[in-house]
């Protein structure tokens, strides 16, 4: 059970956002939504690619430095998947990215309507 | 003819990055040259590929699993990606083409020309790709692409399409990469083949369903499958002409449904269960995208709600053609998925087009109100008459390409045995035909208002892709024979074949 209570903590923040989407009216509270699942995605990301060795600490997926001693059946056998983490950089790049544009979007809205309540902006329907 | 791939890719990028160069020193006629030129040559690149082995593989980085063991990103342009990219870059130099006098009427133009080519950058990656995160990263940069360009008009509405837009679209690619994760954990490998492999061996356990659950929502809602569709009918229209034909001609295709289709027929194989899945889905979004076009009066809120229901339509043939696949029929499989790629193809014709008349309409204009409108086809013969050709073909009105590929999607779906569905399809079809009676009945036959008098048909470089379009809408439905074998026959034969795809790319 304690093995998968990561795992139940990181959807459990995918909820939170997805609730915040869903629910909230406020524009910055839906961008706090959006943040909040896209970091849960990437927090999931490296919950897979993370190995609890049988013996000794998990290793960082990097060449061990020459004086730390380190066999490479031994690292290999403690170093934590390296693919996730090389996936999770790419996407906190492209996280950052949309929530950049995001945000000017929203301050834009904010020029144009003088708030950031979604009912006060609808214009568009159904 | 193997170091073509990564073209696709490269071509649009550093043709993004030359034009903000060309920008500073404000050399406004090289811009629109260098954009066009980049789109021309896809286009020829992609007839080109036609051509080639019906199987091509890249390995980026040269990472070939037959030469070094090792597993790295593959390019892969088989029968399905051609057709694709045929019609991507097809669209993308007509749209491009177009907004050479189009964009005129806004600033900074030189920043629309890099999020275009951005986008098709995007999309001829998705097409390309062989690698899940790869298939991710691409379907990101075509979004963030037209996230901008559905605000790019700044005006109120703009910017509300693009805030709910943005937030969708991220609900839904978290939920892909949260699928993606699971998909590696479960299987090891993000590689689309290897997948595919891993999930032919063994019995597909809860965690791997779970995963490709969320992986075909996401994509759904980048198709617009009712009921993922409410961003759509907002950021469509909101674009810019001709980015409103990229979105809804060939983006919710290339994102979506090709996506959709990829991942259902040559990762997931013959499954009965995604097969209804598919059937659903297109079945409901058929019935209420064009429900929900009937009443509008804006043109072209009315196209983007047909853009759902037509989406529906290949949706549907693709169901069709995996329950047959599951069930062992393999011959009206292969029709259901012919008729489904047939009529994506002839939706990125005349949908294209209808938008390109819209933008044609409002440039002369400024707006995009059926009623206000009215007989503008008097003054603008031209764009009056591609709009009547393009909407007898998507009303499916014979001889144009509608008819044949919605005649032959009801034909196959009644053949397998499902009239129920067959009777929703024709009802639709009838819809859609009333809808756009209305759309002919004022812009082509209605009275001109007194303030529209003056107004002249729009310039060359917007009216040429226009009958360009026209025409292939009205030759395409009839020269079928000529061409399935080059471009729709080995495109359903990819599909149909399933888990075939495995053996093409590692060659055993």
């Amino acid at each position: 059970m304690q093995g998968y209570l990561p795992y139940i903590l990181c959807v459990g923040l995918f909820s939170i956002g997805l609730y915040a989407i869903a629910v909230k009216k406020n524009l910055i509270k839906i961008i706090i939504g959006t943040v909040l699942m896209h970091h849960s995605t990437n927090l999931f990301l490296v919950l897979v690619g993370f190995r609890n060795p049988e013996s000794g600490s998990p290793l960082a997926p990097v060449k061990p430095a020459p004086h730390e001693q380190i066999s490479q059946a031994e690292f290999l056998a403690r170093s934590v998947d390296p693919v996730p983490q090389a996936l999770m950089l790419t996407s906190i790049v492209i996280g950052l990215s949309i929530t950049a544009l995001i945000v000017v979007i929203a301050i834009r809205l904010h020029e144009k309507y003088g708030t950031y309540d979604l009912t006060k902006i609808r214009k568009l329907r159904g | 003819m193997e170091n073509m791939l990564p073209l696709f890719v490269v071509i649009p990028l550093g043709a993004a990055f030359v034009i903000p160069v060309l920008g500073l020193f404000r050399l406004e006629k090289a811009w629109d040259v260098v954009a066009v030129v980049a789109t021309l040559a896809l286009l020829a690149m992609s007839v080109i590929m036609l051509a080639g082995e019906s199987v091509v593989v890249t390995w980026i980085g040269g990472y070939d699993p037959q030469t070094t063991g090792l597993t790295g990103i593959p390019l892969v342009s088989d029968g399905l990606s051609r057709l694709i990219l045929l019609v991507v870059n097809g669209i993308a130099a007509a749209a491009t083409i177009y907004s050479m006098s189009y964009i005129k009427q806004y600033t900074k133009t030189h920043l629309y020309y890099v999020l275009l080519l951005l986008m098709v950058a995007g999309m001829n990656g998705i097409v390309l790709s062989g690698d899940l995160f790869n298939i991710y990263v691409f379907v990101e940069i075509t979004a963030i692409a037209s996230f901008a360009l559905v605000g790019y008009t700044l005006r109120k509405d703009a910017l509300e399409a693009t805030f709910k837009y943005l937030v969708l679209s991220g609900v839904a690619t978290s939920f892909v990469l949260l699928g993606i994760a699971l998909v590696y954990k479960e299987t090891g490998t993000l590689n689309l083949a290897q997948i595919a492999g891993a999930v032919e061996g063994a019995e597909m356990g809860k965690t791997l369903w779970l995963a490709f659950g969320l992986i075909l929502g996401g994509f759904s809602l980048k198709a617009a499958m009712v009921p993922f569709h409410a961003w759509l009918p907002d950021a469509h229209p909101s674009a810019p002409a001709p980015i409103s034909a990229m979105l809804s001609g060939v983006m919710i295709k290339a994102s979506g449904v090709y996506v959709l289709a990829r991942i259902a027929f040559n990762v997931l194989g013959a499954s009965y269960a995604t097969g209804v899945l598919l059937m659903a889905l297109g079945s409901i979004s058929m019935l209420v995208g064009v429900l929900l076009a009937v009443g509008q009066w804006d043109f072209k809120r009315l196209l983007a709600y047909h853009s759902i229901s037509q989406m529906g339509y290949v949706v549907l043939a693709l169901g069709v053609g995996l329950e047959m696949m599951a069930r062992g029929s393999t011959t009206i499989a292969y029709v259901a998925v012919f008729a489904g790629l047939f009529h994506l193809m002839n939706h990125a014709l005349f949908k294209s087009l209808l938008f390109l008349c819209s933008g044609s309409a409002v440039y002369r204009t400024g707006s995009r109100f059926l009623k206000k409108i009215q007989g503008i086809a008097g003054p603008m013969p031209v764009t009056g008459f591609c709009t009547r050709i393009a909407s007898l073909s998507i009303s499916g009105v014979p001889p144009f390409n509608g008819f044949f590929s919605k005649l032959l999607i009801t034909i196959v779906v009644v053949w397998a045995g499902h009239w129920a569905l067959g009777l929703v399809t024709i009802a639709a079809s009838f819809l859609t035909l009333v809808s756009f009676t209305k759309v002919q009945r004022y812009l082509v036959e209605g009275e001109l208002a007194e303030e529209y008098a003056t107004i002249k048909e729009s310039p060359y470089p917007m009216i040429v892709p226009m009958v360009v379009l026209a025409l292939l809408c009205a030759t395409v439905g009839v020269l079928v024979p000529v061409y399935k074998d080059v471009l729709l026959g080995p495109a359903s034969e990819v599909l149909v074949g399933g888990f075939d795809y495995t053996s093409a790319i590692f060659g055993g």
